[in-house]
């Protein structure tokens, strides 16, 4: 049977341009008179773009991009106040990942002076460098090391000024406690006396040198500390403003319609009854219609009294896909159709295995969901909201209101998290639309409702995998293709005779964007399931197996670690008939995981019980162990919840569980002993390490499940039932 | 409907007058401006929103303002007396526990409010309380430290 196109009001974005670096489509919305001449409207409340030619040409990677175009001289990344203040200026955004620390040591460390000294600025698009979007692990590779260029570059020029001044050679000198110290002199000077100099300003306005020798690890103060988050004390005291806490003056609380199913078109409404209540405003812009009101309350209120005069037409084909019937949709949707294995002849006579995986829809649920201030000051907009993307967040506001770019100014708090799930700033938009109308300031707090369904979700996949093992129990052939989810880590760490990888597009029922690590949890789980299936076919054990095809040395260190520090050996050689043990390794953004667990099956419950995860990890240097600790934990955890729990349903245009009874998330219990490892390299380069954690997690658990129960795991989340 | 009711948040005296129906955290948030509890879910499921009602631990999501009239609250600002940090924000401070910190606030109240409950609470059974907390970023093994510490100190203190 031929399946219907999917629901008009979702978006379609091309999968092959769907990688971690990459912000999901924008919602499109477009408040300018000529915008349906511009903008192809689809749904309503979220006015989605596909592909459109207007605006796609500017898209790309322009301000919000993967790198943005980053500090062109020395003033714009870092600013000397003649009151003492080192303030640092960076793109990025702090949503718990640990950047502000991180880059406020990368200065520190350069500038030779204490982590306190520092004064980090991030994503205030009035105010620092494009460092593109906070995604991909790209601020540790990218960003850190455009900070320590900077401050390397202007610890110099205090040097060469003392020089100068001093009239005395370079050898002479030397940097203690964030001075220039001329000790035959007895004599030092300060980035303070460097900023009180009449030439400084002109000095720092040069732009920052191409080479610039920086601190060796082997000579780290500050780097590869364990610095405590520089603003913790404000998070345990209620202090940190994030953005749904912002207060302006005169502010007003919005509310937003939503329609009651994806692609539902807005027919009529009658806004008199809202617009009766006190102090409410109501603007209904096309299919955009919202509300703003003195209280949270009250707009609430009028937004029930508009709801109920809606009249709405439901798109027809919204019934046509649920998530039961996901995946046979994906599949028979993939673009040119699913690639076929160039060696399924080599597959007859030999030991072959074929398998079909399934990856659900996932929601991130960041525990704010998105938010955003906004206020326009002489036809300028300012917003205030919880975006990874904070010049794209800028441009999609310039878009919206047909403006400028430089007449737009977005701030980024650090916010509520985010998961690769805010890489969009739909929400910023809409509270400026409400703040234009209202002519004061309004915030605009999505309910956890709204962010489960109007927010973009993790995409599902079908993996199809299909390999041969040669006489000596090697892969001979591997054919590994991912519908829908993406590219990432898609290409297998293991040696093949041939080997065809590949990811096609599919089109995608509901809107999907990025995640942690993205498609490396799609494919990393059913590359690695495969792999202890093979493993179980060639009579091998699943370590052995792996080891005997494995060159890349640092993913082998971390396998051999995680393998030594939880005794598998010894552990895979017994058997318990409630006990299961698994491994699973992977790579991806330049760093390396391996993991081992320990699960216990309880038959009279149906459920697995995670008992022991044993974690190895390897990032290069590492810039602070205690951050890496946390976001280790932190993926591990989320993992988790993706192996055993989470899964977005929807039928008939909605979405069935957006509550946090529904989807269930992890919680204190859920999380067992958790023994990680941290392998240092400083000989290497520091790669991001927020996702890659999270890559072996699944696979390790669906593992010892195969091991425990003797049926394979070929579906996310892991279900007893089905294994 | 708008009521004058009175209550006291943090050992002061508050009168507001407005709807009783409206959540107490919704008054905590935008008419007193105690902008440290938290949103996270409207049902009461992540606890992100915990304040103290006479002292217990109490989703301020799915409280009306009208109960809590001439209750004592006390929210994360009330914690710290001057620039003295309460013992558990400081196991919090000191063990880092926290990645984003939005869920934070709710998280101290809920073991403030195990520890005022029951003096002698057990870190096991604050533990069990904490089942109804959410950290989405999954600092758990963090917070079971923070909690540990927290207890210790508890103890120095007896």
């Amino acid at each position: 049977m031929k399946t219907k196109l999917p629901t008009a009001g979702v978006p379609q974005p091309d999968c092959h341009e769907l990688n971690d670096d990459e912000p999901v489509v924008s919602a499109g919305y477009d408040f300018g008179l000529s915008r349906r001449s511009l903008v192809k409207l689809l749904g309503a409340g979220l006015l989605i773009t596909v592909s459109l030619p207007a605006v796609g040409q500017e898209g790309g990677r322009r301000g919000g991009g993967l790198g943005g175009a980053g500090a062109k001289s020395l003033a714009a990344r870092i600013h000397l106040g003649t009151d003492g203040t080192i303030t640092v200026l960076a793109g990025k955004v702090e949503g718990g990942q640990g950047a502000r620390t991180e880059l406020s040591q990368a200065a520190a460390e350069e500038l030779g002076v204490p982590v306190g000294r520092i004064q980090m600025v991030l994503a205030d698009t009035g105010l620092v460098p494009d460092d593109g979007i906070t995604a991909g692990s790209g601020t540790t590779p990218r960003t850190v090391p455009a900070v320590r260029k900077a401050a390397a570059a202007v610890r110099n020029l205090m040097i060469e000024f003392a020089c100068q001044q001093w009239k005395v050679e370079r050898s002479a000198v030397e940097m203690r406690d964030g001075k220039v110290v001329h000790a035959a002199g007895n004599r030092s000077l300060t980035y303070t006396d460097l900023a009180k100099s009449s030439g400084a300003t002109k000095l720092l306005e040069q732009p920052i040198p191409s080479e610039v020798e920086l601190m060796p690890v082997s000579q780290w103060k500050v780097l590869g500390t364990p610095v405590l988050r520089t603003n913790a004390r404000d998070i345990v005291t209620g202090d940190h403003q994030y953005p749904s806490d912002i207060v302006r003056p005169g502010m007003l609380y919005g509310k937003i319609l939503r329609p009651p199913a994806y692609g539902a078109k807005l027919i009529s409404i009658d806004p008199a009854p809202a617009k009766a209540m006190e102090g409410v405003v109501v603007v209904q812009d096309d299919q955009f219609v919202g509300v703003a009101a003195p209280t949270s309350f009250r707009a609430k209120a009028a937004l029930t009294a508009l709801a109920t005069t809606a009249k709405w037409e439901t798109a027809s084909p919204a019934s046509a896909v649920s998530s039961k019937e996901l995946f046979d949709y994906l599949k028979q949707n993939a673009e040119g159709g699913a690639p076929r294995n160039p060696y399924s002849d080599e597959l007859a006579g030999a030991k072959a295995l074929r398998r079909t995986y399934q990856v659900p829809y996932i929601q991130h649920a960041p525990l704010e969901p998105r938010a955003a201030v906004a206020e326009w000051n002489d036809g300028k907009p300012t917003v205030w909201t919880g975006s990874q993307n904070p010049f794209g967040c800028r441009r999609e506001l310039a878009q919206a209101f047909h403006l400028p770019e430089d007449q737009v100014r977005v701030v980024i708090p650090d916010f509520g998290s985010g998961y690769g799930g805010k890489h969009t700033g739909e929400c910023a938009v809409e509270a400026a639309r409400l703040a234009q109308a209202a002519g004061k300031p309004v915030s605009l707090c999505w309910t956890r409702e709204e962010e489960f369904t109007w927010a973009y979700f993790r995409p599902a996949a079908v993996i199809e995998a299909e390999a041969s093992l040669d006489a000596a129990g090697k892969i001979a052939t591997w054919h590994f293709v991912n519908i829908n989810s993406g590219p990432s880590a898609v290409d297998t760490p293991y040696s093949a005779g041939k080997k065809n990888c590949r990811s096609v597009a599919s089109r995608p029922p509901l809107r999907h964007g990025s995640y942690r690590a993205l498609a490396a949890t799609a494919n990393n789980f059913a590359r690695e399931v495969f792999m202890d299936e093979l493993a179980a076919v060639a009579g091998a054990d699943p370590l052995a197996f792996r080891l005997a095809q494995l060159d890349n040395p640092r993913l082998r260190a971390v396998l051999e670690k995680a393998a030594l520090e939880f005794k598998w050996n010894d552990r895979a050689t017994k058997k318990d008939a409630n006990l299961g043990i698994g491994l699973a390794c992977g790579t991806e953004k330049g760093s390396f995981v391996a993991v081992c667990v320990e699960v216990e099956i309880d038959r009279a419950q149906n459920q697995v019980k995670v008992r022991r995860i044993c974690e190895a990890f390897e990032c290069g240097a590492i810039l602070n162990p205690a951050n890496l600790l946390s976001q280790v934990q932190g993926a591990i955890t989320m993992g988790l919840g993706a192996a055993l729990r989470e899964e977005i349903q929807f039928a008939d245009g909605k979405i069935l569980n957006a509550s946090f009874r529904k989807y269930r998330v992890p919680r204190f219990d859920d999380v067992p002993e958790l023994d990680i490892h941290l392998v240092d390299r400083p000989d290497l380069a520091s790669a991001g390490a927020g996702e890659t954690p999270i890559i072996a997690i699944a696979p390790a658990i669906a593992n010892a499940v195969f091991r425990a129960t003797g049926k394979s795991v070929q579906a996310l989340p892991i279900r007893l039932a089905e294994a | 409907m708008e009521t004058t009711i009175k209550f006291t948040v943090n050992g002061k005296p508050r009168t507001v007058t407005t709807d009783p129906e409206r959540s107490l955290l919704e008054v905590l948030r935008e008419d007193l401006h105690l902008t440290g509890t938290k949103y996270g879910c409207g049902e009461g499921q992540c606890r992100a929103c915990t304040v103290l009602v006479n002292g217990r631990s109490t989703a301020s999501c799915r409280t009306s303002v009208g109960e809590v009239a001439q209750q004592e609250v006390v929210t994360i600002e009330g914690l710290a007396s001057g620039d003295r940090l309460h013992p558990v924000q400081a196991a919090f401070l000191a063990e880092g526990a926290f990645q984003c910190g939005y869920c934070t606030a709710g998280m101290i109240m809920g073991v403030v409010g195990a520890l005022r409950e029951n003096p002698r609470v057990s870190e096991r059974e604050i533990l069990a309380q904490m089942q109804k907390h959410i950290c989405r970023c999954g600092s758990y093994a963090k917070y079971r430290k923070a909690i540990h510490r927290a207890v210790e100190t508890r103890k120095e203190d007896a």
